[in-house]
């Protein structure tokens, strides 16, 4: 059932990949891009990933495309559907793509080798059982990942006082 | 089931680098780079089923990180687009030789 379901969202994951990377228009490919990561937060969920999956859809779907649609509505990009794909490098690319592609489905379906769960898994769902879908995460986040998590709040206030910097109107 | 994942992730890797490689909308390659961390991000959550929680914490910070990314790739875009009254990257050729 889980395999089938991941199935049905790989398959809507690959075809927003492909919207995304063909799409004519930027707000068709960033509507693509949110199907894409809807369905990644599907996958995810199947992964044992509750937490993940909801900031997948809060933080990127929500809040990080949003902000992509407002640029391209800013800029009045809507009714851009110039051709901007490159001839010769596409037909090259599209074909070392199409390989690899059909390699990977050949290597994963005559059965070679593949992945098993490890202890991990069985940690995860032990600390789920302890302490809840985000329990489980924040547990190490505040703990052992403490600094690293405090720097990412160093990392945002960079990234929000540069975006500014940026995006000012230089007022003479 | 993580061998599917990992599949997936390297497909969706593979389209971003072949959207960025390919498009020449500046936007449509900011989307591209955010599919390549996204299938980056699965692979983590895939491998911390053998690992442990370590992969989904990794994706916590990648997500900031992108988000970061985001915002900063996006100011520089509006900028650019100020001067140049475009976003194709055809036209930005200061730093060519």
């Amino acid at each position: 059932m889980t395999l089938i379901l991941f199935y049905v969202f790989s398959a809507v994951a690959i075809g927003g990949a492909l919207g995304v990377v063909l799409a004519k228009s930027p707000v068709g490919s960033l509507l693509f891009m949110v199907a894409t990561l809807a369905s990644l937060a599907g996958t995810f969920v199947l992964l044992e990933a509750h937490f993940l999956a909801a900031i997948q859809i809060i933080v990127y779907a929500g809040a990080i495309m949003v902000l992509f649609l407002f640029v391209i509505m800013l800029l009045n990009l809507g009714h851009d559907y110039q051709k901007d794909i490159k001839g010769g490098v596409f037909g090259i690319l599209s074909f070392v793509v199409i390989g690899l592609m059909a390699g990977l489905l050949a290597r994963q379906f005559s059965g070679g080798g593949g992945f098993a769960e490890g202890p991990g898994g069985v940690a995860i769902d032990a600390a789920i059982q302890e302490h809840g879908v985000v329990g489980a995460i924040a547990q190490p986040l505040y703990t052992t990942y403490v600094v690293p998590f405090e720097i990412t709040g160093i990392l945002l206030l960079v990234a929000i006082v540069g975006a500014i910097v940026l995006a000012k109107r230089r007022v003479n | 089931m993580i061998t599917e994942a990992l599949v997936l992730s390297a497909i969706l890797f593979v389209l971003g680098t072949f959207g960025v490689l390919v498009r020449r909308n500046a936007i449509i390659m900011f989307l591209c780079i955010e599919l390549q961390l996204n299938a980056v991000n699965l692979s983590f959550v895939a491998f911390s089923r053998m690992v442990g929680i370590e992969g989904q914490i990794f994706v916590f910070f990648v997500m900031t990180v992108a988000a970061a990314e985001a915002a900063v790739g996006l100011a520089i875009i509006i900028s650019i687009f100020r001067h140049y009254e475009t976003v194709n990257v055809n036209n930005f050729n200061l730093l060519k030789w």
